[in-house]
């Protein structure tokens, strides 16, 4: 089969592997009919999360047709059109008895702070992803959901992750009716949780970013204000003076590890990597919103440490609220708002590319090239 | 509903259910919120009962899925997985994908004596990541394939669409090249 294949830091290609097979009765293999490009594939694809091993392939928000099941499935048959959570988790552990799926104990061997997640390295896991034509689904009867006939597929796959994560990052903040929400970030994750920040009741939206034409989209789409944090000198100062100097009632964190805007944070945590990341937006967060506001993040950091100001955040009583989104808990409620016309996640996707230009792909996602915001790859013989 | 409606000369929010309190004399160290209409936002307040938002409370027992998934059976093991030291068996699921191999594999096998507690775990395996690179091109060779750096890189659409970008890449690795050349020249020469 095709799939992508890693081959180093910046390096990619599509090449042809061995098709997975069913490893555990509870798998299911699925035909994949579209895989995203995510943000934090980029981390994969920098070569920052450790435990990135050369040949795996990436991609964990995917979508398409099972055609094998174990012998211990029995709610998903061949032909089933599934939607899959970038999750993958039990059901019943002490964790997912809690709905915490992605803290899932049982799925991933080589760490505990974090669950099974498909294509995002061994330090999650060890599983093959989506950007193939076939990858083994574990756990087949618990995470994978059947796509309803009224969602289409360039929905569906926006559900696996993106969505569930934007909204997550907006329910963390626990926002309540006229709050003041600054989002960092105008990627979809970002354009999402500016969305779901309405839902939420807030009076005022505020996206922050550098990309000029992703500032233009998130002001159309999430009908947000925007803020380049080029053109402003103090990021809580700029904040402040927004916010009748008391600072926002939320802020959100959707860039993570690999943010711009602080060139020793830049130089620390991506070239040196002597912090888990750039934590300039955690800097800034913590920085800009008000006392006893609340602080929520979904931004991916590396697994070592970085310098926050954390006795800032002590002094001001902040809550400091994240986690990887849930996503299958997610589901059923933004799949209510999608058939109500509140959100329509496909209106994001900007690039559809045949799965064999994967390295192009990566490339323009990354460079943020030809007003790329969202990619998506289609596997060969899939109708696009 | 009603709109957080700002006046936006005097800087003063005028939304009496959620107002700081105070306003400002110095306009100009005030940026002024435009008034929204929330009537135009689509969506706006469906989940503002807590009670509509998925996720809350944070940890909810018991959880809703639609069947009760009992404790999943072991996989058999056939390839080596590495294991946390924080856990005290293998998983009961697991990948499969690229086990451990040659030098690169030997550095993870060490890393994964550490905890994840233990920043030396973490160094090791960006290390071994590096290590893991220089063996992938060498098992590209081996197997008669040359990889096209320039491909995998996306070189093409860095063409399409930054050819200005592509042509500086291209001078300074060319710039590099000669004096790399230059260097070597020299040396020799001597």
């Amino acid at each position: 089969m095709l799939a992508m294949e890693y081959r180093g830091p910046y390096r990619v290609r599509a090449t042809h592997k061995p098709e997975p097979q069913i490893e555990h009765p509870q798998d299911a293999i699925v035909q994949v009919t579209r895989s995203c490009i995510c943000g934090s594939d980029l981390h994969l694809y920098h070569g920052l999360v450790p435990d990135t091993r050369v040949g795996t392939t990436f991609g964990h928000e995917f979508v398409g047709r099972v055609v094998e099941v174990g012998s211990g499935v029995s709610r998903l048959k061949v032909g089933d059109n599934v939607l899959v959570p970038f999750n993958i988790f039990c059901g019943s552990c002490f964790f997912c008895e809690r709905e915490l799926y992605s803290n899932c104990h049982n799925t991933n061997p080589e760490a505990t702070a974090v669950g099974g997640i498909f294509g995002y390295s061994h330090t999650t896991g060890g599983y093959d992803g989506g950007q193939a034509q076939y990858v083994r689904v574990p756990m087949a009867d618990v995470g994978p959901t059947v796509i309803p006939d009224d969602i289409s597929l360039d929905d569906a796959v926006l559900l696996t992750d993106a969505l569930p994560t934007g909204y997550q990052a907006a329910e963390m903040g626990d926002i309540r009716e006229g709050d003041t929400v600054v989002i960092f970030g105008a990627g979809p994750i970002g354009i999402f949780a500016a969305k779901s920040a309405w839902l939420m009741g807030a009076g005022r939206v505020i996206v922050v970013d550098c990309v000029d034409y992703r500032l233009d989209f998130v002001r159309q789409y999430a009908q947000c204000e925007t803020v380049d944090f080029r053109e402003v000198e103090d990021m809580a100062i700029h904040i402040k003076k927004m916010t009748d100097w008391l600072g926002a009632d939320v802020c959100i964190d959707c860039v993570g590890c690999e943010a711009s805007g602080n060139f020793m944070q830049r130089l620390t945590g991506v070239k040196m990597k002597l912090q888990g990341g750039a934590a300039t937006v955690l800097h800034w967060a913590i920085n800009s919103v008000r006392k006893g506001g609340t602080v929520s993040i979904v931004g991916v950091y590396g697994p070592t440490f970085n310098a926050v100001p954390i006795g800032n955040a002590i002094n001001k009583g902040l809550t400091l609220r994240m986690n990887q989104a849930s996503v299958k808990r997610h589901l059923p409620r933004l799949i209510e708002h999608i058939r109500a016309g509140r959100i329509e996640p496909s209106r994001v996707i900007t690039h559809k590319v045949p799965l064999e230009e994967v390295a192009d792909a990566y490339h323009i996602f990354s460079s943020k090239l030809d007003n790329c915001i969202k990619t998506i790859l289609v596997p060969p013989g899939v109708a696009h | 509903m009603s709109d957080t409606r700002l006046d936006l000369q005097a800087g003063a929010r005028t939304d009496p259910a959620h107002h700081h309190g105070h306003t400002h004399a110095h306009p100009e160290d005030h940026i002024p919120a435009p008034v929204i209409d929330r009537s135009a936002i689509q969506g706006w307040g469906a989940d503002l009962d807590p009670k509509d938002r998925p996720a809350v409370p944070m940890e909810r027992t018991p959880p809703r899925l639609d069947f009760r998934p009992g404790e999943p059976e072991q996989q058999a093991q056939t390839v080596e997985i590495l294991q946390s030291t924080e856990r005290p068996r293998i998983t009961p699921v697991f990948g499969t994908t690229v086990p451990p191999s040659g030098v690169s594999g030997s550095m993870r096998r060490l890393a994964f004596r550490f905890s994840e507690n233990d920043l030396r775990r973490w160094m090791l395996l960006l290390a071994a990541d590096r290590v893991n690179v220089v063996e992938g091109v060498v098992d590209d060779l081996r197997h008669g394939h040359v990889p096209n750096i320039y491909a995998e890189m996306g070189g093409r659409a860095e063409l399409k669409h930054n050819p200005a970008g592509a042509a500086k890449k291209a001078a300074v690795l060319a710039g590099v090249l000669a004096v790399g050349y230059l260097l070597w020249r020299r040396g020799r020469d001597r």
